[in-house]
């Protein structure tokens, strides 16, 4: 049998989060299809055939999935669901929408957001806003996975997999659309980014919040934030680093103005290069950080914006 | 309508928990339990809906062992208005959770359900996922915003791109994330009164339930730890160690 990773996309563009889930389906189960949900989707479908190790990608190209809403993707995977002895999502907002909805109707439990493959049935994921790691192996029969993308390399590029077209599924007509407010930035996406730079509630307001983003367009770094910095309402709550937020493991993580909270730290802890920047010498952040400039950040931030410049950056 | 609110007993959010020595999971003696906050949440915005007049009742349902009843007692001081536990001693995976949810809803009849988008000590955020999947009902996870209108619900989603908005078809299943309403705190005529607020109790066993875990958990382990690095007073030596570490 084989594994079916269901793509993330946005219709044009495929998600670095499918390469990184191929990764682990191929330590699942092989070979590897890609399902492709979506509405004149069919340049996502070209990219995942690339991927290598995918064998098959089935695109389902209906208005009916234009926003890959919980409800219509369910009857659709479940429509394919008996070909593959596992299915798996990336752990991003969406497949956590979609995909214990497919486990319920399997009657399968779902492993949710796993690090590590350690058999085809055994799994290390993190509890307690991964203050724990759980090595758990599922029952026998379908196996229904989410992946946390940042633990698994995406798979590079070489393959030429075939690509089938196949029905929509039935349209439950539980749920419709009605609008979205997405962020819009030219930087890069907070997941995916080599460098991600971080504000806190030390940064005060929204205003200085802006502080950041000399530095990060010098660097090409993501803009991301705690949930403090969230909720007092300097940015929108795509920028949440965090257990219950974004989690990502860049080449650097610099955190500005960020005490270093349990549940912020379990959004960033697996970066290569953590930085902080606080003023408070005992600040939790520290005790994580690789190095730790202990400073006002409303006088560091701009000398460090000048010193980048002198760098060449 | 009715409204059922879905709460579950964890270790408290402030607390750092410990792995224990043996490796059979974590240390929850002498450990503060208190509501996932993610379903106070939850409790918080039914209690909304039901001083707007919109909803009639508010029910609170809590699977766990006798001291969940303490959790459930939370809710009622919060305003809601009663209460089921669902007693089982051991840690409830939730595919059973959801099938015990369905059960009570289909007993209780609710037009909303809602509970948090995830629980802080497994992490699994499924539970609201599969209730509504086993209900044939449409969901609004990771709510930011709720408006009822009519037959329908309009719930602002928090996705990774930003907010999303869906009109899902009542009944339906609604997860809270964290800006969706700042919980209250009760005040203590209120947790008075919540001491005389039914609890009925009851056992999965009720509801047709299984609740032995069908995944079995070999070990916990304690994360690879970090250790603090080095601490430096200007800019210039932050950028150099940057730069020593191959980051910049």
């Amino acid at each position: 049998m084989a594994a079916l990773v269901i793509a993330e996309h946005d219709n044009k563009t495929l998600n670095d989060a499918t390469a990184r889930t191929v990764t682990a389906a191929l330590a699942v189960s092989a070979p590897v299809h890609v399902l492709v949900a979506g509405q004149n989707c069919a340049a996502v479908a070209d990219q995942a055939a690339k991927l290598a190790g995918v064998e098959k990608v089935l695109v389902a190209d209906d208005a009916l999935y234009a926003h890959r809403l919980a409800e219509t993707m369910e009857t659709l995977i479940l429509s394919v669901a008996d070909k593959y002895d596992a299915i798996l999502a990336p752990a991003t907002t969406a497949g956590k929408n979609y995909l214990p909805r497919v486990a319920a109707k399997l009657d399968v439990p779902q492993v949710s957001e796993i690090l590590k493959v350690i058999a085809p049935d055994t799994f290390e994921r993190p509890i307690y806003a991964g203050n724990a790691i759980e090595t758990l192996t599922a029952p026998a029969g379908k196996k229904v996975i989410t992946v946390r993308t940042t633990a698994f390399k995406p798979a590079g590029d070489g393959g030429s997999a075939t690509v089938e077209k196949i029905a929509a599924a039935a349209d439950p007509g539980l749920a419709k659309f009605a609008g979205e407010e997405l962020s819009k930035s030219e930087r890069p996406e907070l997941t995916s980014a080599k460098i991600v730079i971080s504000g806190g509630r030390g940064l005060g307001s929204a205003e200085n919040f802006k502080l950041l983003d000399p530095i990060a367009d010098k660097l090409h770094a993501a803009v991301g934030a705690s949930r403090a910095a969230v909720d007092a309402g300097y940015v929108p709550n795509d920028y949440q680093v965090g257990q219950t937020g974004k989690v990502v493991a860049p080449e650097l993580y610099l955190a500005v103005g960020i005490s270093g909270a349990i549940q912020h730290l379990a959004g960033m802890k697996d970066s290569k290069v953590i930085a902080a920047i606080n003023k408070d010498e005992d600040a939790p952040i520290f005790q994580v950080a690789d190095v730790g400039l202990v400073a006002d950040l409303f006088k560091a931030l701009p000398e460090m914006n000048q010193e980048l410049g002198k760098l060449g950056y | 309508m009715k409204v059922l609110v879905a709460v579950k007993r964890v270790v408290d959010a402030n607390f750092r928990v410990r792995v224990k020595a043996d490796g059979t999971g974590v240390e929850l003696d002498n450990v503060k339990l208190a509501m996932n906050p993610f379903d106070e949440i939850a409790v918080e915005e039914a209690v909304r809906l039901k001083e707007k007049g919109k909803a009639s009742e508010v029910i609170a349902v809590s699977i766990g062992p006798a001291q969940a009843s303490e959790t459930i007692r939370t809710a009622l001081a919060m305003g809601a208005d009663r209460g089921i536990l669902v007693k089982s001693d051991g840690a409830v995976e939730p595919l059973a959770v959801a099938k015990i949810l369905k059960a009570i809803v289909e007993a209780e009849k609710p037009e909303l359900v809602i509970t948090g988008k995830q629980a802080i000590d497994s992490d699994a955020n499924q539970t609201g996922q599969m209730l509504a999947a086993l209900l044939g009902w449409g969901q609004g996870t990771f709510a930011h915003k709720l408006e009822l209108d009519g037959g329908a619900a309009k719930i602002t989603r928090e996705v990774d791109g930003g907010l999303e908005t869906v009109e899902v078809k009542l009944p339906a299943v609604m997860t809270t994330d964290l800006r969706l309403n700042e919980p209250r705190y009760a005040s203590l005529p209120n947790i008075m009164k919540a001491k005389k607020k039914p609890i009925e109790e009851k056992t999965p066993a009720d509801y047709g339930v299984d609740v032995a875990p069908r995944f079995k958990v070999l070990k916990v382990t304690e994360p690879p730890r970090r250790t603090a690095g080095v601490k430096v007073k200007t800019v210039a030596e932050f950028l150099g160690k940057l730069k020593e570490l191959g980051a910049l």
